[in-house]
């Protein structure tokens, strides 16, 4: 499982790339993808949406079942990534190539966990 | 607490992923994942561990008679081997179970009913048989793994020659690489294949065995995950979803399994008459966006119409599709339908099952 050393992570999987102060692309962890299995539709918000940090801004469904995505900012959706949507495969190929979503006026974050930090806790969690 | 197939350690060494599934501890997929499993299935072989099925012998010189009593289906007129799909209902008509039942020989009947429900079937069984007749539930002795895919029999081969040549026949008290067991030409994914019953102590012996002989053919193992997706893309229908003891098989499509024609049977008075039916089961294609799940309410403008009992994304065809319950008004091919998708409506439109079929596809 990758753990990229330059993006911030969040307890419930989704990884954060500053671009600036109030600027941030995010997306899946490889561990989310790897327990997801095979993305094969994504619902994702429309640009110019306020997203609030805690809250569901999108979800990503398997074969198996769908999954929450929670937006670890708050901000306005400033680009989707529509190729996602017609291959949301490439979340299980790439993904930390493939963002969702790239947010901006940034008001609020949560608590990130480090590279070291969320590696440590997705050990933790698959031992359970 | 979980109970264990005989398999169970073998599926941790081939990287299982094991959830809790009809109070056994099953895999849900392998390290390949469900969809390249669905396809290799599609396409090549795969083999499932399905020893959670239940089995019960039924014996006796009026075996034949019970049958005809407990399930909806006629029995008579079985050769040896042969073997028979039926739903067996309760006096409302409603679904107890579905089953396939084999003729091994005069008063000698093999049951093979669903895990979740095994307990359940025993004891309505017993406490509905008549005259001289015993059931015995050998579940606990006897592992099963299916053998589907284009390629099984070639892989079969390999393991022996006395195979079935005919669909839904079985051969009882043969061998398979070395190996005791029971062999039918039967599965659950629409593909053909073969289901292997052995005692519990030869399982893992015979998934190697398996293994190895496909190996050249591209088999893998196949999880919980891909059986799933493999029957819904068929159209076959799942108990606790497309019937249940609130769908009856009428509803449920299976009116040729319901043989009204035969002599009384548990259930009759309430399924003979298939011009009373107010909804039946059918496809639903998604033509907008989404995926559709199960028991999600199906509209067409603001009216409630009926609901989805499986859905999900179909590997092999490559769309997302659901089996819905529909009132009998909105279930004509070509009806556009609103699905309520947690909240979100999903367009889609009723098309006959099956959605995939080895027949159409071989034929072009």
């Amino acid at each position: 499982m990758k753990v990229l050393k330059d993006l911030l992570y969040t307890k419930t999987h989704e990884w954060v790339k500053f671009e600036d102060e109030t600027t941030a692309l995010v997306g899946l962890t490889d561990y989310a993808q790897d327990s997801l299995g095979g993305i094969v539709f994504v619902n994702f918000p429309e640009e110019d949406d306020e997203l609030i940090s805690g809250e569901v801004f999108a979800d990503v469904e398997s074969v198996k079942a769908v999954s929450d995505v929670y937006s670890p900012l708050t901000g306005v959706v400033a680009e989707v990534n529509e190729e996602l949507l017609d291959s949301p495969e490439t979340i299980n190929d790439e993904p930390y190539e493939a963002w969702f979503v790239k947010i901006t006026d940034i008001t609020d974050k949560q608590e990130f966990l480090s590279p070291e930090e969320y590696g440590a806790f997705v050990e933790k969690e698959q031992e359970e | 607490m979980e109970r264990k197939t005989p398999l169970y350690e073998t599926h941790l060494k081939y990287h299982g992923k094991m959830s809790p599934f009809a109070g056994y501890l099953l895999p849900i997929q392998y390290k390949e994942g469900v969809i390249k499993e669905h396809n290799a299935v599609r396409n090549r072989a795969g083999i499932f561990d399905v020893s959670h099925m239940g089995e019960i012998t039924c014996t006796g010189t009026e075996a034949l008679k019970n049958l005809q009593w407990l399930l909806t289906n006629d029995f008579n007129g079985m050769t040896d081997g042969q073997a028979r799909y039926s739903p067996m209902c309760s006096e409302d008509g409603m679904t107890i179970d579905d089953l396939i039942a084999y003729k091994r020989g005069e008063n000698d009947y093999f049951i093979v009913v669903n895990a979740s429900n095994k307990d359940k079937d025993f004891k309505w069984m017993q406490d509905h048989q008549k005259g001289d007749v015993q059931f015995c539930d050998c579940s606990d002795q006897t592992a099963m793994i299916a053998l589907q895919g284009p390629k099984a029999l070639g892989v079969l081969k390999k393991l022996t020659s006395d195979i079935p040549d005919k669909y839904y026949h079985a051969i009882f008290d043969t061998k398979a690489a070395g190996i005791p067991c029971m062999i039918s030409r039967t599965g659950y994914t629409g593909e053909d294949g073969y289901e292997l019953y052995m005692e519990s102590t030869y399982a893992s012996k015979m998934w190697e065995e398996l293994l190895s002989a496909g190996e050249e053919d591209g088999l893998i193992p196949c999880g919980l995950g891909a059986r799933d997706t493999l029957r819904l893309e068929a159209g076959m229908p799942l108990y606790g979803h497309e019937m249940s003891e609130k769908i009856n098989p009428l509803e449920a499509g299976l009116g040729f399994a319901v043989e009204v024609k035969k002599d009384d049977f548990i259930g009759k008075d309430h399924l003979s008459d298939k011009k009373e039916l107010t909804r039946k089961r059918v496809g639903l294609k998604v033509t907008g966006r989404g995926i559709i799940r199960e028991d999600q309410d199906v509209f067409i403008n603001d009216k409630k119409v009926g609901f989805t009992t499986s859905g999900t994304y179909l590997p092999y065809l490559g769309y997302p599709a659901a089996m819905a319950i529909l009132d009998i008004g909105a279930a004509k091919k070509g009806t556009k339908v609103n699905v309520n998708v947690r909240g979100r409506n999903v367009e889609a439109e009723v098309v006959s099952l099956p959605f995939y079929s080895r027949k159409r596809r071989v034929l072009g």
